[in-house]
């Protein structure tokens, strides 16, 4: 029997060493990257040397010979501090490099690892679209193969997609319709191309609510033509690829989701010392106090819903339902922790200095990316039995 | 300016360069945690090293990364060596995370109390004991804040003492570095085996990544006790400390700051307050 809530001494050692990280590079910088809507490149450059972006892989790869748990730590840690910096990690991580890990032929695998797994290279997944978001099926970008060339001809538009235009972008894998089904349904492939690609515009950054650190940007494709060897994955797969992508993506955004939610504690029990309000410490008024123990209850059972997602993920047992339950909770609560926290800190919480605006800002995406809520109701409710 | 070598008998390896590999010794401290509220135990006016989060050194950080540097261009090898109780090996597995091969752990409960000078005393057995080539140290560390640590070491091995260094530079035959002084650096030069404390201006500690900290599990740590130096007990701890704290006060609360109302002379005033503290 086991069963042990403590961490081993070597992903706490990992966590702490993050969380040292973020306070000290990250926290006094991201403000103005923010502010600006500038990629930090400098802050990521560090997650790179430090070998962040190699956590999962395998050292043969570049990799830090970690699992998918160590990402969830490090991302929720980064989370505590800012979420851009999370965000650009997970995207980079198991967006850009894992389908490539886990898909890829091993020549795909050699060419673009080392890199990604060290950070000097980005790789962005374009799945969404502008017409089509949960509803990942309805995929309208085509890619024919010219049996003239042996090319992929891709042609479509991709929206929202992290990573994608950032000076050291190196890749981004789209899916694309590559034919149909017998019923008419949609064959989806998965097919990397390299940035750059005659075809493949990369448009200005979105104005976004939060994440304004990150990098997130539409693409399109104009009769773009790559290899036929950079198919990802078997052909006609893609749609299957990128649901276990997903899977996996809900456990790592519910641990970023977790960190926000405990960002917004850390934040307010600092403030909730120090401001005085009537004479005394507004922490020592109980309203104060209980809004803050709601929200550490909160982020606490988070953090036990990631780990256990996680750890089934970890022990290859079916992890579905508990992804898709953390996923949900987590981002919920980091909107309630956010919009708590800002409550706490009056009206400087409303002011852009401040953290918890930051963290305010940047957490309804949360209910919405990897997919929505919605989604997720949908997704549990069907792992129990109940359909239609 | 070139200080002599000490090549007396006391000298602890013949060398010539690029025969064996330069073999870098850091001395790490375990201390509590700058940002910590630190306290000292009533019974025997120590510090409460439970009461708070014990880290490494932060100036020893960048000892540990500057020997890990001079590893990597020279093909030496870095030992850590820490003197303090069983949760030391804490840091000792952070110093080995960051890259460093192995270390040597000095734990006995005879050692609570040690002043500087009988802590240069184990650290000066330890290190005869374990050999070496360049010993590295933090410059001071954030408890005590003495500096007297890596002067005292150095007069125990009759050993070059570079301290406060901001930049070393080794052939595996001499070393130099550049003295951090008031008034800019010195550049000392000395013949090997010799001893060099850092600051901070010196280097960019490493993160540990998670490779490292994993290949850390297998690094070999040899653990020592007083026994094993041949020191006395009563040399050390308490019992052989040359100072103590007889007692202390508490920090009084900040007070008030002083406000400067410009009225055509607020640059002045300002100049004339930071100057009376000696700031400009």
């Amino acid at each position: 029997m086991t069963l042990d809530h403590r961490l081993d001494a070597e992903y706490e050692e990992l966590r702490r060493t993050v969380e040292q990280f973020a306070h000290d590079v990250v926290a006094p910088k991201i403000g103005e990257y923010y502010e600006q809507d500038e990629f930090p490149y400098e802050i990521v450059r560090e997650m790179g040397r430090m070998g962040l972006f190699g956590l999962p892989f395998p050292e043969e790869y570049g990799g830090m010979g970690g699992d998918y748990f160590a990402l969830c730590l490090a991302l929720e840690e980064l989370a505590r501090v800012d979420s851009s910096v999370a965000i650009t990690l997970e995207a980079g991580v198991s967006l850009g490099a894992m389908p490539i890990y886990r898909f890829g032929t091993d020549e795909q695998k050699r060419t673009w690892l080392p890199k990604l797994c060290s950070g000097e290279m980005l790789g962005a997944f374009g799945l969404t679209e502008p017409e089509c978001g949960s509803d990942a099926g309805g995929t309208r970008t085509t890619a024919r193969l010219d049996p003239e060339t042996d090319e992929w001809v891709i042609n479509g538009t991709k929206c929202f997609i992290t990573n994608s235009g950032t000076d050291i972008t190196g890749l981004v894998t789209v899916t694309a319709v590559t034919g149909r089904k017998p019923d008419g349904r949609p064959l989806i492939s998965s097919i990397i191309v390299p940035s750059g690609t005659p075809g493949f515009t990369v448009a200005k950054k979105y104005s976004k609510v939060g994440w304004n650190a990150s990098d997130t940007r539409e693409l399109s494709f104009d009769d773009c033509r790559v290899p036929a060897a950079n198919l990802l994955g078997e052909p006609g797969r893609g749609y299957a690829q990128f649901l276990r992508i997903l899977d996996e993506g809900r456990i790592a955004i519910s641990a970023l989701a977790t960190g926000l939610a405990q960002g917004c504690v850390d934040e307010s029990v600092t403030y909730a010392r120090t401001r005085e309000a009537f004479g005394r410490p507004i922490g020592d008024n109980q309203a104060i106090q209980f809004k803050i123990a709601d929200m550490e209850m909160r982020a606490h059972t988070a953090r036990l819903a990631w780990r256990d997602a996680a750890s089934r993920l970890l022990h290859e047992e079916p992890f579905k339902k508990e992804a898709a339950l953390a996923k949900l909770y987590s981002s919920e609560i980091a909107v309630t922790n956010a919009r708590e926290a800002t409550q706490i800190h009056g009206g400087y919480g409303f002011m852009n200095e401040y953290p918890v605006a930051r963290m305010w800002r940047d957490s309804k995406i949360l209910e919405i990316g990897e997919g929505t809520s919605e989604v997720q109701r949908m997704l549990i409710a069907r792992e129990l039995g109940l359909t239609g | 300016m070139v200080v002599p070598a000490c090549r007396d008998g006391r000298a602890h390896s013949v060398r010539e360069v690029g025969l064996f590999p330069m073999k870098i010794v850091v001395c790490v401290k375990q201390v509590p945690d700058t940002e910590s509220e630190k306290a000292l135990r009533p019974e025997d006016l120590t510090l409460d090293r439970e009461a708070v989060d014990a880290v490494m050194n932060e100036m020893d950080e960048f000892a540990v990364e500057e020997a890990l540097q001079l590893a990597e261009r020279t093909g030496g090898e870095v030992t850590v060596l820490l003197m303090g109780p069983e949760q030391g090996a804490d840091t000792i597995r952070k110093a080995l995370s960051m890259g460093a091969d192995r270390a040597l752990h000095v734990v006995d409960d005879a050692l609570r109390g040690s002043d500087a000078v009988a802590t240069s005393a184990v650290l000066a057995a330890a290190l005869r004991e374990v050999g070496f080539d360049l010993v590295l140290l933090g410059c001071e560390a954030s408890d005590a804040r003495t500096s007297l640590v890596p002067a005292m070491l150095a007069e125990r091995l009759g050993l070059p003492q570079l301290t406060f260094a901001q930049k070393v530079e080794t052939d595996g035959t001499e070393i130099t570095v550049e003295r951090l002084t008031d008034y800019g650096h010195d550049v000392v030069t000395a013949r090997l085996p010799a001893l060099v404390s850092v600051v901070e201006k010196i280097n960019e500690p490493r993160y540990p990544t998670f490779k490292g900290i994993m290949a850390a599990k297998k690094k070999p740590v040899r653990t020592l006790d007083l026994s094993d130096l041949e020191l006395d007990a009563t040399e050390v701890g308490a019992a052989g400390a040359w100072s103590a704290v007889d007692d202390f006060t508490v920090r009084p609360p900040r007070a008030a700051g002083e406000l400067v109302k410009d009225e055509g002379e607020g640059g002045r005033q300002l100049v004339a307050f930071l100057a009376g503290r000696k700031l400009v």
